[in-house]
């Protein structure tokens, strides 16, 4: 798997034609080592591929300069110095943990650096700590559920209990749904946070959410939690009488072959599913399979997508930080994912929702799409958006 | 709804499968530590690949088989890492020791990952183990309960080897004064030995055990490493009833910390093991009065 990416990594780095005029230096900003490696390779999957795609019949030669964060702020940051003083390069592209964005973003806002996030949703990155160099192709953690919350109420279900890792993220992702949930008239009857990375056995707490006599149990987990979870629910056979919703990243395509069954009948949103039904995704898709064996999941799309925005801003002629960083807020186009645009407001990623059902499928666990919910651009959070120095 | 009979019922066994699954883990740990004065913080790591060996077998051969071959398969890395590396630190002082084996815990954690992904793996439970049991008017996972009485099990086949039989008055003397255990004629090099594979076997089990309730992924090795000193430094060095002791006060005061207090459980454990650290600062049952 991962000789297949180095392959498609090489080949995009040559894929220029050795006469082209120009050449743009991009640093690959990811964890290849740490709990989020998975993640890592996966969006790097997704970019090589986006690069082979669009990247073809472009006049200038980008030259890939990979970086490991690990999953640590203080490594995160001394890459990203090396990258802007060292490396020199044009735009950075990646970031997995929000983490380490916090960490960078002062480096890349003071030097004048544009960086594409392709995973890290901290809300904040594009609300108080927004940039006009930081711009972010994948999602923002409020953004997936908050749509969820009203889609719910909309269902019928009147009561729900939430669950979620107590950190950064699961907060935003919990607090997002409640919101729109609470003003869609819905009530939340019980919530916990537990202790992230270091309970894995939530017996405790589903007991707990099965005992509240809520409608619904709505949580969010991820990585090797959203594996544990789902299994162990499966295992109290709490299905019955409190079925299960979730942000989307439960069910993700890259962990639920490992969940198997216990995924079956789980609803979640996300903002990309390997079913949603367009052109671009069944090329994609077809694609990403050719070329690593596997069906992608949210975080390759998110690679393939800051790819393409990367291509679409160089489209223009941008070459540089500064034609680079404003060309990047511009763009806008329609892939796997359905229409993304970029809020000038916040540099967020504007983009549909899909609500889906994990499902058994013909080869393995699958989803289908129930819903497709339309794009909203986040609240602007407290976002003063300065504008770019022009030269 | 916490005044409910059942929700106690439930709790209790969620708290007892707790313990269990960290007794499974820390007996084979804290009998290494007693006798061999080793400490041997890499177990973790080795039940990070009881999981993984478990995980891969199953997927050919069934649970069953799964469970069987991943503590051999464990105890024959044990057997290599006692004569490559274990042996050679035996004399070397506590420091080096961590060190090597906290060492040793990263390098098995990238080996796994090299060998297996980085992609969390899972192991399916067997059929009859996958519903649920009605117990005391409570409805329960059935495999929750099996690693119950797993536990139970081994608890008291240790036991009973340690205080009936002559291997384990043997290893009961090593741990009380190894000097004189090899004046009186054992082998207490090689009763270090079988104890060492014993108890990397145990970790094992417990990760075999644990990868159908728990996601299998590279970091697991190290997540559980802190609960289970945790288990060991509150319940005595050294002693099988430390083990159980510290793994059900774990098992109980997590479990209900975090229904009955959610906002102070990830601190409550914490503050126990200060409180006896404090009050009896070798733990409650240590191994040598």
């Amino acid at each position: 798997m991962k000789r297949a990416t180095l392959a498609t990594l090489a080949a995009a780095t040559t894929l220029a034609l050795p006469a082209a005029a120009d050449t743009v230096d991009i640093g690959v900003l990811l964890p290849f080592s740490g709990v989020y490696a998975a993640l890592g390779n996966e969006i790097e999957a997704g970019f090589a591929l986006g690069l082979e795609t669009y990247g073809n019949d472009l006049d200038v030669e980008i030259i890939l300069h990979r970086e490991d964060t690990e999953v640590t702020p203080a490594t995160g940051l001394a890459r990203t110095r090396k990258l802007i003083l060292q490396s020199d390069v044009d735009a950075i592209v990646g970031v997995v943990s929000s983490g380490v964005l916090g960490a960078v973003r002062d480096m890349v806002d003071g030097a004048g650096v544009p960086l594409i996030v392709a995973n890290a949703g901290n809300d904040a990155a594009t609300g108080v700590d927004c940039s006009p160099w930081i711009t972010r192709v994948s999602f923002s953690n409020s953004q997936v559920n908050r749509p969820m919350g009203r889609w719910m109420a909309e269902q019928g279900i009147e009561t729900v209990y939430t669950l979620a890792p107590d950190y950064a993220a699961g907060r935003q992702m919990i607090e997002g749904f409640t919101g729109a949930f609470v003003e869609a008239g819905g009530t939340i009857v019980g919530s916990d946070y537990t202790p992230f990375q270091q309970t894995q056995d939530f017996g405790p707490y589903i007991a707990q959410a099965q005992a509240s006599g809520a409608d619904a149990l709505f949580v969010f987990y991820a990585g090797g939690e959203a594996i544990s979870f789902v299994n162990q629910y499966a295992s109290f056979g709490a299905g019955d009488d409190l079925p299960l919703y979730g942000s989307g990243f439960l069910t993700s395509q890259l962990y639920v072959d490992a969940q198997g069954q216990s995924a079956e009948g789980v609803i979640t949103a996300l903002h990309y599913v390997p079913t949603i039904d367009n052109a671009e995704n069944a090329a994609f898709v077809a694609a990403f399979r050719d070329a690593t064996g596997r069906v992608p999941s949210e975080y390759a799309v998110q690679g393939y997508d800051a790819a393409r925005a990367l291509i679409e801003a160089l489209e223009t002629g941008a070459r540089d930080r500064e034609t680079l960083g404003a060309a990047l807020r511009q763009v806008s186009f329609d892939g796997p994912r359905g229409a993304l645009s970029i809020d000038p407001a916040t540099n967020n990623v504007v983009q549909p929702i899909y609500v889906y059902e994990t499902v058994q499928g013909a080869n393995g666990m699958t989803q289908t799409v129930l819903a497709q919910l339309p794009a909203e651009a986040d609240p602007v959070n407290g976002c003063q958006m300065p504008s770019l120095p022009t030269n | 709804m916490t005044q409910d009979l059942s929700f106690w019922t439930l709790q209790t066994l969620n708290a007892l499968q707790l313990s269990m699954l960290l007794f499974l883990l820390s007996i084979g740990l804290t009998v290494i530590f007693g006798l061999m004065h080793f400490v041997n913080l890499a177990h973790g790591a080795l039940y990070a690949l009881g999981a993984y060996i478990a995980a891969s077998i199953a997927g050919v051969a069934g649970f069953w088989v799964a469970i069987i071959a991943a503590p051999v398969g464990v105890a024959l890395v044990g057997v290599v890492l006692y004569g490559g590396l274990i042996q050679r630190m035996r004399k070397s002082g506590p420091m080096a020791q961590v060190l090597v084996t906290f060492g040793l815990i990263f390098a098995l954690l990238d080996l796994t990952r090299i060998f297996w992904g980085d992609l969390a793996l899972a192991m399916s439970m067997p059929q009859v183990l996958s519903g649920q049991v009605d117990l005391l008017g409570v409805s329960y996972p059935a495999y929750r309960l099996f690693i119950i009485l797993l536990g139970g099990a081994i608890f008291v086949a240790l036991a009973l080897v340690l205080s009936r039989t002559q291997i384990g008055a043997m290893i009961r003397a090593g741990v009380d004064n190894d000097a004189m255990a090899a004046c009186l004629g054992i082998n207490v090099e090689r009763l270090f030995f079988v104890v060492f594979c014993v108890g990397c076997a145990l970790a094992g089990l417990a990760g075999a055990v644990a990868a159908p309730l728990l996601s299998v992924t590279p970091g697991m090795g190290l997540q559980i490493l802190i609960p289970t000193l945790i288990v060991i430094v509150i319940g005595g060095l050294g002693s099988l009833k430390g083990a159980v002791a510290g793994s059900l006060i774990y098992g109980f005061v997590q479990t209900f910390g975090a229904v009955l207090a959610p906002q102070l459980a990830s601190v409550l454990i914490y503050a126990l093991l200060a409180a006896v650290l404090v009050i009896k600062p070798v733990g409650l049952f240590p191994a040598k009065g």
